[in-house]
């Protein structure tokens, strides 16, 4: 089963600050990992290909040091990667993020399956995955927390997360899974693999290697940019209510009737 | 501030690299539920496995990492830093694997060393008794041959992954009027007919390890289970202890670390008297002294283990005092971690008491620190009469 991932570097949000008179994140000192929910896409990945063969090719669009994140990802047991980088990709919305992956994958020659994760944790759309999925008119199981793979393979169980629970889904390959972070636990890396990941020589592809028409790429393919960015202030007020417990209870009643909350 | 620059290779890099990241992401957040429930941790080992840990000492040809003394004791520094119950599995494995590399025939090592290295199988090592410990000429398991086979019998006991393991080296008595040159090794397969197991030991520390009694009753093994040449059985224990040993110290400084890193991270937010208790000369002296010793044990493990990869001959000297050293250190370091944090230390709230309680079988197996200082006395002696 040959098979894609598609991964994004981001920063570790658990350490980000932000600049907050610049309404920028501070990037210094903060490092960079997978996106987390990837690392289960790239675990769903390598655990078919072990049970199936095949090849996974893990591919990101980033700038140079996003090869760092596909490194980790070869360490882990990835067979292959390429990276997407070029100066005409910069500030890329999610429209011409999935066109770039689209000329991508193309060019590496169409996979049985592709995988996302379910979301970025630093853009947060949710849309690479589906809008890859339609640009191949491929099917898109979002939020994937379960795969059973049956039929030698052919056929694919999928227990997806919704509001009220869990749909069972049945999908024939191809198809593309973004993979929720329930759906298993990633490996540790191997000794083995992270010593042929230090050695792997990483394709890097511009937009001419991948035939992409520069007026669909980065911010010249992107409707939407980042007009700023902020962080929210939450103001929150403070009063302590006085009096007896009933007083209290009648001061409170009658602040949240004011507040129209009951 | 700057670290001792150990001039660690690529290769030794990446694996102090992968082994703190399985310490932190792997074992930490489980160490105390293995701790207090006494489970074994076979999660981990598939970790373990999956990593290509029970390979680094194994060659390549036998599907190791080729790694040699130096680099298992970088692992085995960092997976300790975590839990020495959990690295007490993984190192046994070794000690049990380490005969069969040492001594075992082609045919032996090709049937063996690729399951030890995937991590398929666990090994582990069988030499004491209930009245043969330090004194492990005076063991009575025996072994007597019989047609196309062995004959084992007797009992062993305390053995590491007893019952969780598969591949067991057994010394037993062949020829007991030869006295230690009366002993040979074996390899004991679980499943081996008169094989068994006793209950899992209750242990002050390492409690996720598991200590049982082997049994051999008629234990009935294939010829081709001897392992090096009869009467062998004592210098394949010594040569394998020898080869082990610095790992048991490596393991001492990984334990320190972290006892003294929990001790550290607590007295810079504990305020007594107004201010943090490391502003305290009290406390400081305290954490001076471990810092201190923690790098001494470490520069000396790794320089023992650097120079027993040259190959030399004679190693019991260097891998006695590696291991007398670290891990009598981490008994102190462990204790004055605890005392550093006071009451918090006490309690199993913090890491510090389990560190403490697992700091002290360091100091107990692959012979009790008391043995370590007669082999190197010993030593001393024969290099000072050839001297004279």
């Amino acid at each position: 089963m040959d098979i894609v991932v598609c991964i994004k570097q981001v920063p570790d949000t658990a350490t980000v600050r932000f600049d907050k008179e610049k309404g920028t994140i501070i990037r210094e000192g903060v490092q960079s990992i997978i996106n987390p929910p990837d690392l289960h896409a790239l675990e769903a990945g390598l655990s078919l290909r072990d049970q199936f063969g095949g090849k996974v090719t893990v591919l990101t669009m980033g700038p140079p040091q996003a090869e760092s994140a596909l490194r980790d990802a070869l360490s882990l047991g990835a067979d292959e990667a390429v990276l997407l980088s070029d100066r005409a990709f910069a500030a890329a919305d999610t429209l011409a993020t999935t066109y770039t992956l689209l000329k991508a994958i193309q060019k590496i020659g169409l996979p049985e399956l592709i995988l996302c994760g379910t979301h970025a944790i630093d853009g947060d759309t949710a849309q690479v995955g589906p809008g890859l999925a339609a640009r191949l008119g491929w099917p898109s199981i979002t939020q994937v927390a379960g795969i059973e793979a049956v039929e030698d393979g052919a056929k694919l169980l999928l227990k997806r997360l919704i509001d009220q629970g869990y749909e069972m889904v049945e999908a024939e390959l191809p198809v593309l899974l973004t993979c929720h972070k329930t759906l298993n636990t990633p490996r540790v890396p191997s000794l083995k693999a992270k010593m042929r990941a230090k050695k792997a020589q990483i394709p890097v592809w511009s937009h001419e290697d991948i035939g992409a028409e520069p007026d669909k790429i980065g911010i010249s393919g992107s409707p939407t940019w980042v007009d700023s960015t902020f962080v929210p202030a939450f103001e929150a007020k403070k009063e302590m209510l006085q009096g007896s417990p009933e007083e209290q209870v009648d001061a409170l009643i009658k602040r949240l009737k004011e507040s129209g909350l009951i | 501030m700057a670290e001792v620059n150990y001039f660690l290779n690529e290769e030794q890099q990446m694996i102090v690299e992968l082994t703190r990241q399985i310490a932190r992401e792997k074992i930490i957040p489980v160490r105390a539920r293995l701790d207090e429930q006494e489970e074994f941790p076979w999660d981990l080992v598939k970790d373990f496995a999956q990593a290509d840990l029970f390979g680094l000492f194994i060659p390549e040809e036998f599907g190791g990492f080729g790694g040699g003394c130096f680099e298992m004791c970088l692992a085995l520094e960092q997976l300790a830093y975590g839990c020495v119950g959990v690295t007490t599995t993984y190192a046994a494995s070794a000690l049990g694997g380490y005969p069969i590399l040492l001594f075992g025939t082609d045919e032996q090592k090709k049937r063996y060393l690729p399951d030890i290295a995937a991590g398929k199988k666990l090994a582990a090592f069988g030499l004491t008794e209930s009245g043969a410990g330090s004194d492990a000429a005076a063991i009575q398991t025996t072994a007597v041959e019989e047609g196309d086979y062995w004959v084992l019998n007797g009992s062993k006991q305390w053995i590491t992954s007893g019952g969780e393991a598969e591949i067991y080296t057994i010394i037993a008595m062949t020829d007991r009027h030869k006295g230690p040159r009366g002993a040979s090794a074996f390899i004991v397969e679980k499943g081996d007919p008169g094989f068994s197991f006793g209950k899992k030991e209750k242990k002050m520390g390492i409690r996720s390890s598991s200590t049982t009694e082997l049994f051999l009753d008629n234990c009935k093994i294939p010829k081709d289970r001897l392992l090096g040449r009869r009467g062998m059985g004592f210098i394949i224990a010594m040569r394998t202890l020898d080869q082990a040993r610095p790992g048991i110290g490596a393991m001492g400084v990984g334990l320190a670390q972290a006892a003294m890193d929990e001790a550290i991270k607590f007295a810079r937010h504990r305020i007594q008297f107004g201010q943090p208790v490391i502003a305290f000369q009290a406390i400081q002296h305290m954490l001076a002294d471990m810092a201190t010793e923690i790098e001494a044990a470490r520069a000396l493990v790794y320089a023992i283990a650097r120079t027993i990869d040259t190959g030399i001959k004679d190693m019991a000297k260097l891998s006695a005092m590696a291991k007398l050293f670290a891990t009598d250190m981490a008994m102190k370091v462990t204790t004055d971690a605890v005392q550093v944090m006071g009451g918090h230390g006490y309690m199993a709230d913090y890491p510090v008491e389990k560190m403490m309680r697992d700091a002290k079988i360091l100091q107990i197996y692959e012979g009790t620190n008391q043995i370590q200082r007669n082999v190197i006395g010993q030593a001393l002696n024969k290099e000072y009469a050839k001297k004279a």
